[in-house]
């Protein structure tokens, strides 16, 4: 145990000092877009709707990115949990076990 | 044959499999719903394995996350598993690291550093989480072993919250489902913590908050886990919005991913019922392991390796699980017949 608390914090602190030294190495990668357009020309139906609105209103873009989202989370959650109440299995409670 | 499934993203204009992304989906889900995180660890090195520019792998990762986190809240929120008071304490501290975090992302992207820096952080965080994981369940497999107070409901062979709890700063606040009193600002102080590393790696910080939550607050793993997913829910709308806005996202791989993580995180969720807190713990710490394995070989340009490597751990875990749930089910309903 005396050996493993000097061996942790040693080897932590060599991965710490490894880590940047390797990652100068490795070289940076191609340099992302600031700006990124999406593009339009072989699109169509949806993709080339979202792609527009990402083209032209980010905030739009955004808040219908979000609400998309909630509402699949929403409605997938409820389907699931009406074909898991099919099955039988009691899910209101649960024996806490450590 | 695959390239049937093959189509090519509107936004980033990545090619993408769409049955990788939706086994993908549902393997986060159950193993999101499982372990209580969003899964983007595993989401964020996968996606940027299968060619998306690490940026747009992040915003799509958090949007992912918010949605399926939905689904895995609900759930534990029934089993009773959910401190909804400790959780909103951390979050609003977790959503202003968050935002330094993502500043921090754009800011190594002006230079080009921002793949090879995240990934390395990430190696970091794997190794000091893994290895707190290991250190945890074998120090209370030795205290069960000498007859010691590891058993019953005792949360953790690690007890650092004990310490930590003995910070006295006002207002001193009790989280009745933890079971937990104690400062507010030590739930705040990691919920910043957390909200920092999970806003630079891409994760809603699950993976640091499920830890953090067990054995810096004092939960028990359950409670650990439905909090998390909870946080995690809310700080994944809160990184979808904003990486939105920087135009990292990318919708269509969120929606294919949803409809594979639905069903993925009811199973995860519904395992926890049948398998042992340890249990959990123990799965958790090898699934970090190799997720950091993976994260090592694509920075040493394997990246084949690293895919295999990803995919392997995901796939085996979310066997295990999927095989915990469904025996667990089978004894539940014989016993039921059994009693009818």
């Amino acid at each position: 145990m005396k050996r493993l608390r000097t061996l942790g914090p040693t080897v932590c602190g060599v991965l710490m000092f490894l880590a940047p030294m390797a990652t100068w190495a490795a070289g940076s990668e191609k340099q992302g877009k600031l700006v990124h357009v999406a593009d339009t020309r072989n699109l169509a139906g949806f993709n080339l709707y979202i792609a527009n609105l990402y083209n032209t209103n980010r905030l739009l873009f955004t808040l219908e990115a979000v609400l998309l989202t909630a509402l699949m989370g929403l409605m997938l959650g409820l389907l699931m949990d009406w074909i898991v109440g099919l099955i039988g299995l009691d899910l209101s409670k649960r024996e806490g076990k450590e | 044959m695959m390239e049937l499934f093959t189509i090519t993203l509107p936004i980033s204009g990545v090619p993408i499999n769409v049955l990788l992304l939706v086994l993908l989906g549902v393997a986060v889900g159950v193993l999101g719903g499982f372990f209580g995180m969003g899964g983007a660890w595993m989401v964020t090195p996968a996606l940027n394995i299968f060619g998306f520019p690490m940026p747009f792998a992040v915003g799509t990762d958090l949007c992912h996350m918010a949605g399926k986190s939905i689904i895995s809240t609900r759930r534990h929120a029934k089993f009773g598993n959910v401190d909804a008071k400790l959780g909103l304490t951390m979050l609003l501290f977790d959503v202003v690291g968050i935002e330094i975090g993502a500043r921090l992302v754009m800011h190594l992207e002006r230079f080009g550093l921002a793949g090879p820096v995240i990934r390395w952080v990430y190696v970091v965080f794997l190794f000091l989480i893994g290895s707190l994981v290991f250190f945890d369940y074998f120090k209370k497999r030795a205290m069960e072993k000498r007859g010691g107070s590891g058993g019953g409901e005792e949360a953790s062979g690690i007890r650092w919250h004990e310490t930590l709890h003995k910070i006295s700063l006002p207002p001193i606040v009790s989280f009745p489902v933890a079971g937990v009193r104690c400062s507010m600002w030590l739930p705040a102080g990691v919920g910043l913590m957390v909200g920092v590393l999970a806003g630079f790696l891409g994760i809603g910080g699950g993976l640091l908050m499920m830890p953090a939550l067990v054995y810096l607050i004092g939960c028990p793993t359950y409670v650990a886990v439905g909090t998390d997913l909870f946080t995690v829910m809310i700080a994944g709308f809160y990184g979808a919005f904003t990486y939105g806005m920087k135009g990292r996202i990318e919708l269509l791989a969120v929606i294919i991913m949803l409809l594979g993580a639905a069903p993925g995180a009811q199973v995860g969720t519904i395992a926890t019922k049948y398998i042992r807190g340890y249990g959990i713990r123990l799965m958790f710490g090898l699934t970090v392991a190799c997720a950091m394995v993976s994260v090592v070989l694509k920075q040493l340009k394997l990246s084949e390796a690293a895919s295999w490597m990803v995919m392997t751990a995901v796939s085996a875990m979310t066997l295990v699980v999927i095989v915990g749930m469904v025996k667990g089910a089978a004894r539940e309903l014989r016993a039921k017949r059994g009693l009818a």
